[in-house]
C-alpha cells in the first residue's frame, strides 16, 4: 500500500503549482570541534558520531519543506575539526560564507569563535555547551543557546523533587569538570528551592564497577546521612549506571542517572513529539538526543524567523527572534522563545527515566510573573549578562 | 492483535433512529459509542491501531476511521461494528474530510507531508499532493471546489483546487495549526493554531486574513490555552472552540469574533460533535479519558462520560 502511495505521489508531483521558485537562500554553517571523550566504565551506549549534525539536517529538511511554499531555500554546510585542529580558521571561513553558525564545541572554544572580529553581527547558536556561565557573565550578544543550561536542568529536577516532598538530598559527584559543574548547579538549585543537601561523596574508585558494584556501592553510600533521594553528577556516563539498586538505603537515584532532566529523549511522545521522533528515526535510524534537539531547534528558529520576516538579514532575524512576536513550536507542549537578557531559548525540561517521561518542568504550581518557563535557569534579575542590553 | 472486550450481542445494539456519538480512543484502539438519549456508552468497538479522525458517509451506512498506526483508513459497518475493508490511505493518516460528492476522502498523512485523495468506491488512490510538514486539519468548501490542509510544523493552510489537485495558495497562520472549517456558506475559512493560541479567519475569495481571534482565560497561563477542534451551531452564529490543556471550551460570536464565555470541561479537550438538533455538544477530553456533554443553549456542562484512553475524534450517527 505504501508503494502504491509512492507511485501516486510521483504522478501528482508534476501538477504541483503551489511551490514557489526560490527567491532567497539562507545558508547555515555547522562547525564541530572534535574532543577526546573520557573513558567510561561501560561501552553499552556509545555516543553517536553524528550527534548534533543529524538534528541540524532534520531542521534543514523541515525548513526546506516549509520554505518551498514561500520561495525560501535553505542550505547547511558542515565542518568538523579534529581534536587539536584549527577551529578559529575554520570558523573564519564559515563566517565569511554565512553569518549563521551552529557551534558544537566546548564553552571556551565557543567564546573564542564568538569573539572573532568576523563574528561581529553574526548569529551563533551554541548547541553543545550547557555551561551556565555562557548565559551569565560570559554571555555574548551574537551568541544564542538552544541547549538548556545546567541551571535549567537542575532547577527542573529540584521542582520535581520538591513536588514529591523529597526534601533531603545526598550527592555523589564524579571526577570530571562537567560532573563538578553539574554538581554546582544542583547545589545552587537545591538552595534556590529550599531543599537540603545533607551529605556528599566524591566518586574516586578506579575499579571496574561491572564486576563489583554490588560490593562497593553499599559501602560507599553507607555513611551518608539519612536522605530521601541520592543525586548523581556523572555527566560523562561513567559510573552512575552502577549506583541504582546498590545503595545502602533503598533510595531513588536522580541527576545524571535514574530520573534525569533532559532537553530531549526518545521517551518524549506527547504534544506531537512522536512525529518529530519518527522523522528523526527515519533520517538517522537512531533515537534523537539532547544535542540533536538543540541543533534541530536552532535550525527551526532560523527557519521560523525567515518565514515570518521574509528576510535573511542577520540583524532583522536577530531582532525578530528577540521580540515578543517570536515563538517556536518545539514539541514540548508550550511555545518556546528567547530570553532577551541572555539569548537562552526558554523551554520545558522533561524529567525522564529510560522507559518513560515522569514529569515535565515547569511543574504545576511553580509560578512566575511573566512566563513559568523562567522558573528554570537564570531569570533576568539573576543573570549578570549585559551584552543584550542595547 | 489485541483482545477487545466482547461486544454486546447485536440484538442489543442501538435500535435504528437512536442517536449516537462515536468517539475514537487513540490509545485503546477502540471506538466508544455514546447513546445520546441516555448519555451512556452502549458499545465499545475494536479498531485498527491509533484511531483518530472519524466520519460517516452521507447516508450513515459506513463509518470511515483513520487508523493512524495501521497506515490505513478502515471502513466499518456501523450496525455490526465489522470492518468491511481497508482503504489505501498513504502513511499515518490522521484526519480527513469527506468530499460533498460522498465518494472521495481527502486524507492528511501526518508522517509523510502529503494529502492523499482516495476514491472510496474504486478503493484507489486518485492523487497525492505535497503539502507542508505534519499535515493535520482538513476542510472542504460546501461547493466542493476547495480542500484545505493545514500543516502543523510548516504553519500553513494549503489551499487545494479539487479539480486539478494543485495548490493555488499557501497562507501562513500561527504555530501548529490543527483544525480548519469553512463557515458562512464557504465565505470564511477558520483555522485554529494550537501553540499560537489563536484562530485565524480567512476571507475565502481573496485567501487573505480577515481577523485573528485570541483567547484569555482568567487564572490560566496563556501558554496552556491551545485551540484545537471547533464546531458551529446550526444558525452559524456561535462557534465552540476546544482549548486543549486549558480544559475549557470557548464560545465565540461568529459575527463579531468576540469570545463570549469559557466553559470548563475535562482535561486536554480536543475535538467535538453535536447531536442532531445541535442542542448538545460532546467534547473529547484526551487526558482525563472522558467526554463532556455541554448544554448548548445554557452553555453549561451537564455530564461527564467515561470512555477509552485518550479520546480523540467524535462524530454523530443520527
Amino acid at each position: 500500500m505504501k508503494q502504491l502511495a509512492r507511485c501516486a505521489a510521483g504522478l501528482v508531483f508534476s501538477l504541483m503549482s503551489g511551490a514557489a521558485q526560490a527567491e532567497m537562500t539562507l545558508s547555515v554553517g555547522y562547525l564541530k570541534q572534535g574532543i577526546e571523550e573520557p573513558a567510561v566504565l561501560s561501552n553499552l551506549d556509545p555516543v553517536p558520531e553524528t550527534q548534533g549534525v543529524d538534528g541540524a539536517q532534520l531542521g534543514l529538511s523541515d525548513n526546506q519543506s516549509s520554505g518551498r511554499f514561500l520561495g525560501h531555500a535553505y542550505a547547511l554546510e558542515v565542518a568538523e575539526i579534529a581534536p587539536g585542529g584549527d577551529l578559529l580558521a575554520a570558523a573564519r571561513d564559515m563566517l565569511a560564507a554565512s553569518p549563521f553558525l551552529l557551534l558544537d564545541a566546548p564553552a571556551d572554544d565557543i567564546l573564542r569563535v564568538a569573539d572573532l572580529p568576523e563574528a561581529a553581527g553574526a548569529m551563533i547558536f551554541n548547541v553543545s555547551a550547557p555551561d551556565t556561565r555562557l548565559r551569565d557573565a560570559n554571555c555574548r550578544a551574537n551568541l544564542f543557546h538552544t541547549l538548556p543550561s545546567e541551571a535549567m536542568r537542575a532547577d527542573a529536577l529540584m521542582q520535581v523533587l520538591l513536588r514529591k516532598r523529597f526534601a533531603r538530598l545526598a550527592l555523589v559527584t564524579g571526577e570530571h569538570a562537567v560532573d563538578h559543574a553539574f554538581a554546582d548547579a544542583l547545589r545552587r538549585s537545591a538552595q534556590k528551592f529550599g531543599l537540603k543537601l545533607v551529605g556528599e561523596r566524591e566518586w574516586r574508585f578506579d575499579a571496574d564497577m561491572r564486576r563489583n558494584a554490588s560490593q562497593e556501592v553499599p559501602l560507599f553510600t553507607q555513611d551518608l546521612p539519612e536522605h530521601d533521594v541520592l543525586l548523581v553528577a556523572d555527566e560523562t556516563g561513567d559510573f552512575g549506571r552502577y549506583i541504582a539498586y546498590n545503595t545502602w538505603l533503598p533510595r531513588p537515584v536522580a541527576g545524571s542517572e535514574g530520573l534525569v532532566p533532559v532537553a530531549w529523549s526518545r521517551v518524549v511522545e506527547q504534544w506531537g513529539a512522536a512525529q518529530l521522533q519518527s522523522r528523526f528515526q527515519k533520517l538517522t535510524r537512531r533515537d534523537m538526543r539532547d544535542r540533536d534537539y538543540a541543533a534541530w531547534a536552532a535550525m527551526r528558529v532560523l527557519g521560523e524567523a525567515v518565514t515570518r520576516t521574509n528576510s535573511a538579514d542577520p540583524a532583522t532575524l536577530r531582532a525578530y527572534i528577540l521580540s515578543d512576536a517570536f515563538e517556536l513550536a518545539g514539541f514540548k507542549g508550550r511555545p518556546m522563545s528567547f530570553r532577551t537578557w541572555n539569548g537562552q531559548l526558554r523551554q520545558p525540561i522533561p524529567l525522564v527515566t529510560n522507559r518513560a517521561m515522569v514529569m515535565q518542568a515547569p511543574v504545576e504550581g511553580f509560578l512566575h510573573q511573566r512566563n513559568e518557563l523562567d522558573t528554570l535557569g537564570l531569570d533576568a534579575p539573576e543573570s549578570r549578562c549585559t551584552a543584550f542590553q542595547e | 492483535m489485541r483482545l477487545a472486550p466482547l461486544l454486546l450481542p447485536l440484538s442489543l445494539a442501538a435500535p435504528l433512529g437512536a442517536e449516537e456519538i462515536w468517539v475514537t480512543n487513540e490509545k485503546d484502539d477502540t471506538i466508544s459509542v455514546i447513546d445520546v438519549a441516555t448519555l451512556e456508552v452502549t458499545r465499545t468497538i475494536p479498531t485498527g491501531e491509533r484511531p483518530r479522525g472519524i466520519t460517516f458517509s452521507r447516508d450513515f451506512s459506513r463509518v470511515y476511521i483513520c487508523a493512524s498506526d495501521s497506515d490505513t483508513v478502515q471502513v466499518m459497518d456501523p450496525e455490526t461494528g465489522q470492518i468491511l475493508f481497508d482503504l489505501p490511505s498513504g502513511e499515518d493518516p490522521e484526519q480527513f474530510v469527506l468530499h460533498p460528492d460522498d465518494r472521495h476522502l481527502w486524507i492528511a498523512n501526518e508522517d509523510d507531508a502529503v494529502t492523499t485523495v482516495v476514491d472510496t468506491q474504486s478503493r484507489t488512490v486518485v492523487a497525492q499532493i505535497d503539502v507542508g510538514i505534519e499535515p493535520e486539519g482538513m476542510a472542504v468548501s460546501p461547493d466542493g471546489r476547495i480542500v484545505i490542509t493545514t500543516s502543523e510544523t510548516t504553519n500553513m493552510a494549503h489551499w487545494i483546487d479539487t479539480e486539478t489537485h494543485a495548490l493555488f495558495a499557501n497562507t501562513l497562520v500561527d504555530a501548529r495549526p490543527r483544525h480548519a472549517e469553512f463557515l458562512h456558506d464557504g465565505a470564511e475559512l477558520w483555522v485554529s493554531s494550537e501553540i499560537g493560541g489563536t484562530v485565524t479567519v480567512f476571507d475565502v475569495a481573496s485567501q487573505t486574513e480577515k481577523v485573528k481571534i485570541a483567547f484569555d482565560i482568567r487564572g490560566v497561563h496563556p501558554d496552556r490555552v491551545q485551540p484545537v477542534g471547533f464546531e458551529v451551531t446550526a444558525d452559524e452564529n456561535t462557534a465552540f472552540v476546544a482549548l486543549g490543556p486549558s480544559n475549557h471550551v470557548a464560545v465565540v460570536d461568529t459575527a463579531t469574533y468576540e469570545v463570549e464565555e469559557y466553559i470548563l470541561v475535562g482535561r486536554r479537550v480536543w475535538h467535538m460533535a453535536f447531536n442532531s438538533d445541535k442542542s448538545l455538544l460532546f467534547t473529547t477530553n484526551g487526558v482525563s479519558g472522558d467526554v463532556t456533554v455541554i448544554d448548548v443553549a445554557r452553555r453549561t456542562p451537564v455530564k461527564t462520560i467515561k470512555v477509552g484512553r485518550f479520546p480523540w475524534g467524535a462524530a454523530l450517527r443520527p
